[in-house]
């Protein structure tokens, strides 16, 4: 087998595979076989989703840095797909906070949802930030990449501000602690930084 | 360089020879209250040292809810107290080494009867009283709880406040050693809270020494602990150590780490939003409701009451107070 089918065949399916283990773990808790959600199970339920998604938006953001270090391209055959994970998880989160933290399913109040993304700047902001992930996620198809050809790399810069936002959302909303928030938004400053450093000492 | 104790008695298992004089007169004036009891109906309250211990004689409370309570396990599995760690597993899993007796309290300040008290005399001169409340934390989420304890009121009556003391304040426990918490600087240790005195001696606060008709577990604030009803959660200080009269406000672990969120009288009130969150409902805690996908729908939300539903008792004493500042 030469390199690409070995990707193709072997290493994504597994590494698809191994992302989806949070989910199941998540499911595993549900039905009481891995452990459980405790006493406030929407609130578990959304926090672990949360930090999936950043988790996933980090490794995504990694693979650039890591393929250009170790000189390794075939890294970047799995960027969109970590991309997806990461979109997916914070989905998740949404969908437990609009569903069991809002309850729009037992008792519909959108007035309670849109007050809560109009007025409360931490809601706004990781709002936006599932808004930015939707569109990029919408947009990853190989097909659609080629279609819009240039705007496609402009538009998928997006994933900078998402990333932002959703480490700033995370800040927001802790009640006191910040460490949790400081080493994702540490590790994403490297990550970012990085990039502006490549920029600026590459000859053009 | 390094400074040897000679022995590792902790500070609470000290008594002073103040605190042994001290007791005379404290005791004195229990017998007093005592006597203003009904004769015969009062026993005197006893918690006893082993763990999950059963605690006798305690009366039921005409200010207890009949609304459905909380499992044992909810409520010392999902607790803040930062002393024990930040998250809600935290003080379940790092208080059980934990030994709570024997136990003092300091009582000082503006008050004829001060000095250092064993937990045994402090509470002796009073009767255990089961309290069925409800309890709001500040992050939107509820519990119902059968406290065990003694009223406030009468302990404050005990030790005759001069007309000078405004404010009761209540110390936990600062001993880094034995609360992991406490070797981050999370909060300003130790934790501070306070009442007005006119809310100190109303008659739902209680100092609750059990729960559940047993003594109070660790992560629950043992061995003593103030629960205040009709506030959120936060001001109900667990692992009490000290309580001093003052003339002036006292300065609140919380509003010192976020003024602006967090403030004195933190009365639960369903107007007035946490500048980050909502507090008009909150999440009613109860993971009973078994597991698969439909037990995630079994905690439910509803709306939340001024005054946590126990303005009938409390409201007064906030007439002509602009709750909208005064949060």
């Amino acid at each position: 087998m030469n390199t690409l089918t070995l990707i193709r065949f072997v290493a994504k399916p597994f590494v698809f595979l191994v992302c989806l283990i949070p989910l199941l773990h998540a499911a595993g808790d549900i039905y009481g076989i891995t452990g459980t959600l405790g006493a406030n199970p929407t609130e578990n339920l959304q926090d672990r989703f949360g930090v999936w998604g950043l988790r996933f938006l980090l490794i995504a953001l990694a693979v650039t840095p890591l393929r250009k270090l170790t000189r390794r391209n075939w890294l970047a055959r799995f960027r969109r797909m970590l991309g997806l994970f990461a979109f997916f998880y914070v989905f998740l989160h949404f969908i437990v906070w609009l569903l069991l933290d809002r309850e729009i399913a037992s008792n519909p109040a959108w007035s309670y949802v849109f007050e809560d993304i109009l007025e409360r700047p931490f809601i706004t902001i990781g709002f936006i930030s599932l808004l930015i992930l939707l569109a990029l996620a919408a947009t990853s198809a190989e097909a659609i990449r080629r279609r819009l050809g240039r705007s496609w790399q402009k538009l998928h810069y997006g994933i900078y501000a998402a990333a932002i936002l959703g480490v700033w959302h995370y800040w927001w909303q802790v009640k006191l602690d910040a460490s949790d928030p400081a080493i994702y938004a540490t590790i994403l400053a490297v990550l970012l930084g990085y990039r502006i450093w490549t920029r600026k000492h590459t000859p053009t | 360089m390094l400074i040897k104790k000679p022995t590792d008695i902790r500070p609470s298992e000290i008594t002073s020879k103040d605190v042994y004089l001290n007791r005379r007169t404290f005791l004195g004036a229990a017998a007093a209250a005592g006597s203003a009891l009904a004769a015969g109906q009062a026993f005197p309250a006893v918690i006893p040292k082993e763990r999950r211990a059963k605690l006798d004689d305690v009366m039921p409370s005409k200010y207890s809810t009949d609304e459905k309570q909380n499992s044992y396990k909810d409520v010392t599995t999902y607790n803040n107290y930062y002393e024990f760690g930040m998250r809600k597993e935290d003080p379940y899993r790092y208080s059980q080494e934990f030994e709570p007796q024997p136990w003092s309290v300091e009582v000082s300040g503006e008050a004829e009867v001060t000095g250092r008290f064993a937990l045994e005399d402090f509470v002796k001169p009073h009767t255990l009283e089961e309290r069925i409340y409800r309890l709001r934390c500040v992050e939107a989420w509820s519990m119902v709880i059968p406290w065990v304890g003694i009223s406030l009121a009468d302990v404050i009556k005990q030790f005759k406040p001069l007309s000078s003391a405004k404010y009761v304040v209540f110390e936990t426990l600062y001993d880094p050693k034995r609360m992991r918490g406490q070797r981050s600087r999370a909060l300003r240790w130790p934790y501070v809270e306070g009442l007005t005195i006119a809310e100190a001696t109303n008659p739902l606060p209680i100092l609750a020494v059990g729960m559940y008709g047993e003594v109070l577990p660790n992560q629950n604030g043992a061995p003593l602990r103030l629960i205040v009803p009709w506030k959120y959660g936060f001001k109900s200080i667990k692992g009490i150590v000290s309580m001093r009269f003052m003339d002036k406000q006292p300065r609140t672990s919380w509003e010192l780490a976020a003024p602006h969120e967090y403030g004195f009288y933190a009365n639960v009130n369903p107007e007035v939003n946490h500048p980050r969150w909502s507090q008009a409902r909150e999440r009613r805690i109860g993971s009973d409701g078994g597991t698969g996908l439909s037990s995630l729908f079994a905690t439910t939300q509803q709306p939340t009451e001024m005054f946590n539903g126990y303005g009938e008792h409390v409201a007064h004493l906030y007439e002509g107070l602009n709750l909208r500042q005064h949060y």
